[in-house]
């Protein structure tokens, strides 16, 4: 029932929030065209670091092109999704309309969080497909259940380590109200995500593990293509990612109970 | 008497926007960490012995990526941002009839926001020298004056070009789609990321044509004391000054005339 009624809602906001970004027509493309060149571009530092080496941290070039893709991917999502919601939440507690959010019928996490979307992220994401189905050719990978089942799994469980992030930051903003440059942090730490995590040095390797997991989100999944993960790695991901989605819902509603709104 | 007059503008702009923006320290600090990427990139150069193939000794090129990083912080530009906020929002209106061209009310804004950034900048270098000790050098007089001066024609560059997509917004409404767009080959090209002299030659026969390796790569080489030519590089970044800034009076005169008033 609830379910049925949260869909139905999730239709409304699709539906509202493409009409209003189909407005922007030449934006799309431009948009499209930043998507493309933003993989051409990280694809050529790719082949800087790989002109005098065939090995970069034990990857070689197709399988580095792996990361690329999924990185391309979830970008996308980050771009669709994450990005237009979560730094809305920065406006609604700014200007105090966080108070018509928490008085409708639904889940205000929710509403927050899935509200907008902007269409132009779906280029990135096509355009990571692209790449990922040109990766699974070259590097010959033979395409079984097991393996799809796995490859989703992890993917879905770097989505949900992403969101979380995003959302841990864009939810410290009822205390700071100011943090699109928190947001600005967490980008440029996610650049990393684009390289294989062996290809840093052992206190970078630790620091984007333990501290901020860049590790899980692309680098397991990648692996997961190869054949080169190792069944505890996948699990620890599960785990890790359950984890940030509980308290990504926990620390919201703990969030909550300091939001005052803009003239109390 | 007239330059008096601006002279004295100027200098209150800057008082006025300096205060503005001590107001934000943490924001200003949190930006500053967001551009740490270099030395994420220095990582993986120095890790993966990368640096031998291009003939730079891992201090020199752990000191390129420091000043690439010093360099980057400024000359960060992003006016187009704020001004198209402010068209959007009509604010540009009271602005226009100012005797002052509004453009140097953002300019001050940038300058106040670099004085503010400096202790931080060199909090970070602080650190880094702390964990590469052999990297620590001191700059002469004359090197250490003639980079500030290129990194001041850099930051300049990098305005003009933003102030042309600035303009833009008297036209379409979204001007920061093309500026998101112009920062993928800034980021690629610029010697961010990788210096200018790891590229490979079909990029490097061009590349110096354009205005990029004279944003972060020749400021960057110059006061790390990495090989370049200073003359050339001093000419080259004057010259795109000398062909930007006829470029945005014009844009800017004609946008002025097209301009109505939100509302209007």
């Amino acid at each position: 029932m609830s379910l049925r009624k949260y869909l139905k809602v999730y239709k409304k906001f699709l539906h509202t929030s493409l009409a209003s970004e189909l407005e922007y027509k030449t934006n799309i493309l431009v948009d499209l065209i930043t998507a493309i060149l933003s993989l051409v571009g990280s694809i050529f530092l790719l082949s800087i670091f790989f002109q005098n080496s065939g090995y970069i941290g034990g990857w070689k070039f197709e399988q580095a092109l792996i990361i690329q893709a999924i990185y391309t991917i979830l970008n996308g999502i980050t771009n669709t999704w994450f990005n237009p919601n979560l730094t809305e939440i920065v406006k609604h507690i700014r200007e105090g309309t966080l108070d018509f959010v928490l008085l409708k019928p639904i889940d205000s996490q929710f509403f927050i969080s899935l509200k907008k979307i902007n269409p132009s992220g779906f280029l990135e994401i096509m355009l990571g497909f692209l790449l990922l189905f040109f990766c699974i050719r070259i590097n010959q990978i033979n395409l079984n259940l097991s393996f799809l089942t796995l490859s989703l799994i992890t993917i879905s469980c770097s989505i949900c380590i992403l969101y979380s992030l995003w959302f841990f930051i864009s939810t410290t903003t009822i205390w700071f109200v100011k943090t699109w440059n928190a947001i600005e942090v967490l980008r440029s730490f996610l650049y990393i995500g684009r390289f294989p995590l062996s290809s840093f040095s052992f206190s970078l390797r630790i620091f984007f593990s333990v501290f901020i997991p860049i590790a899980f989100i692309t680098t397991i999944p990648s692996e997961v293509f190869l054949g080169l993960s190792v069944f505890w790695k996948i699990l620890l991901e599960i785990i890790v990612a359950t984890i940030f989605l509980i308290n990504s819902r926990k620390f919201w509603l703990f969030a909550l109970k300091f939001y005052s709104s803009a003239s109390s | 008497m007239i330059s008096n007059l601006i002279n004295r503008k100027i200098f209150t702009l800057l008082k006025v926007q300096y205060s503005n923006m001590l107001e934000y320290r943490v924001e200003i600090a949190l930006w500053a960490i967001s551009g740490i990427i270099p030395f994420f990139m220095l990582n993986i150069w120095t890790n993966n012995n990368l640096n031998e193939s291009i003939n730079i000794s891992e201090t020199l090129l752990s000191r390129y990526f420091l000043c690439a990083f010093f360099v980057r912080q400024f000359s960060v530009v992003w006016v187009v941002f704020s001004f198209e906020e402010d068209s959007l929002m009509g604010k540009v209106s009271p602005y226009l009839i100012q005797p002052l061209n509004p453009f140097f009310r953002y300019f001050a804004q940038h300058l106040a926001e670099q004085i503010t950034r400096f202790p931080f900048a060199l909090i970070i270098a602080f650190f880094f020298f702390i964990f590469n000790p052999e990297s620590i050098w001191i700059p002469n007089l004359g090197i250490l004056l003639l980079s500030i001066v290129s990194t001041f024609l850099s930051f300049l560059i990098q305005f003009l070009i933003q102030s042309i997509v600035a303009c833009l917004c008297f036209w379409t409404e979204k001007a920061s789609s093309i500026e998101r767009l112009l920062f993928i080959p800034t980021l690629f090209l610029s010697g961010l990321l990788a210096p200018v002299v790891s590229f490979p030659t079909y990029v490097k026969s061009w590349i110096y044509l354009t205005p990029f390796p004279y944003l972060i790569d020749f400021p960057a080489n110059l006061l790390s004391g990495n090989e370049t030519n200073i003359i050339g590089g001093l000419i080259m970044q004057i010259l795109w000054i000398f062909i930007l800034f006829p470029l945005f009076k014009k844009i800017w005169s004609e946008g002025t005339k097209k301009y109505t008033a939100m509302g209007s």
